[in-house]
């Protein structure tokens, strides 16, 4: 039943990322995106990251995807007209050199991983060994936050600093500019 | 049991995918789309190597980082992005060829 649920995330996840790069229209393609975020956010499940899957949604669904359709209706002058006729051609031809890159990167990666799993890092089978993985039932979130103020503090600081130059560029960047 | 490969395997493919976009697009709000892909095939892998890490939960913590680091680069990306569609009127990067006006 496990196997099922995740398969169907994964095809999900890799079916509509597929349709994002190869639809023609870009509004289109952008709330496709969506579908593939919420399924990798599925995914993160399956790896017992619930808080990980909570903060992908809130994040990306609620703040970055937004930020997406906004920048490409206030840039994309032909957006009607783009909206309009689709009929001419719904998917875009993929660009030959561009899908043999991405193709033999896949193969390369692929063959990687098959040749790795068999032997697992020792870390891996000495945590396994000594019961200290996550479990379906430990309390992720509690321990979060407790990490994240102790063992983490000094990363936690640096993210938001920069999240406020972050975020100070961006409105320094998009401001209009009058007197010039 | 879904074992480590599952998930390497996946998170390879929408890497892939990813990487495709960033290569083919001719739009780049596309292109970014393409990098937050490959970023969250990324976090993907950062969270199924931390299942196995009770001790420092480092694999969910880098996870969090990482999703906080790349909405911050979106939301300079797309500030960057407007105020190029504000001088050159289009967001196609083969076009944007000058460095100064």
């Amino acid at each position: 039943m496990e196997e099922v649920i995740f398969y169907a995330f994964a095809a999900l996840a890799i079916g509509s990322a597929l349709l994002v790069v190869s639809l023609k229209n870009t509004a289109r393609a952008l709330f496709l995106f969506f579908i593939v975020l919420f399924a990798m956010a599925g995914l993160f499940l399956f790896a017992l990251a619930d808080f990980v899957a909570i903060t992908q949604i809130l994040i990306y669904v609620g703040g970055v995807l937004i930020l997406m359709i906004f920048a490409f209706m206030l840039s994309n002058k032909e957006l009607l007209a783009d909206l309009q006729h689709t009929s001419a051609k719904f998917l875009s031809l993929p660009n030959a050199q561009s899908l043999v890159l991405a193709v033999g990167f896949l193969a390369v990666m692929v063959y990687g991983i098959l040749e790795w799993q068999e032997n697992t890092p020792y870390w891996i089978t000495e945590n396994i060994r000594q019961g200290s993985t996550i479990q379906p039932a430990d309390n992720n979130i509690n321990q979060l936050g407790i990490k994240f103020m102790t063992q983490y503090i000094l990363p936690f600081e640096v993210v938001s600093i920069f999240l406020l130059m972050a975020l100070i560029g961006a409105a320094h960047l998009s401001r209009k500019e009058e007197n010039r | 049991m879904i074992t480590l490969t599952h998930f390497l395997v996946v998170s390879v493919c929408i890497f892939c995918i990813g990487l495709y976009a960033v290569l083919a697009k001719r739009n780049a709000i596309m292109i970014l789309v393409g990098i937050e892909l490959m970023i969250n095939s990324a976090v993907l892998n950062l969270v199924a190597f931390g299942r196995y890490d009770k001790v420092n939960y480092g694999g969910q913590v880098f996870a969090l980082f990482a999703i906080v680091l790349a909405a911050a680069s979106v939301a300079v990306g797309l500030a960057i992005i407007l105020s190029v569609y504000r001088k050159y009127k289009t967001i196609d990067p083969n076009n944007i060829t000058d460095l100064r006006d």
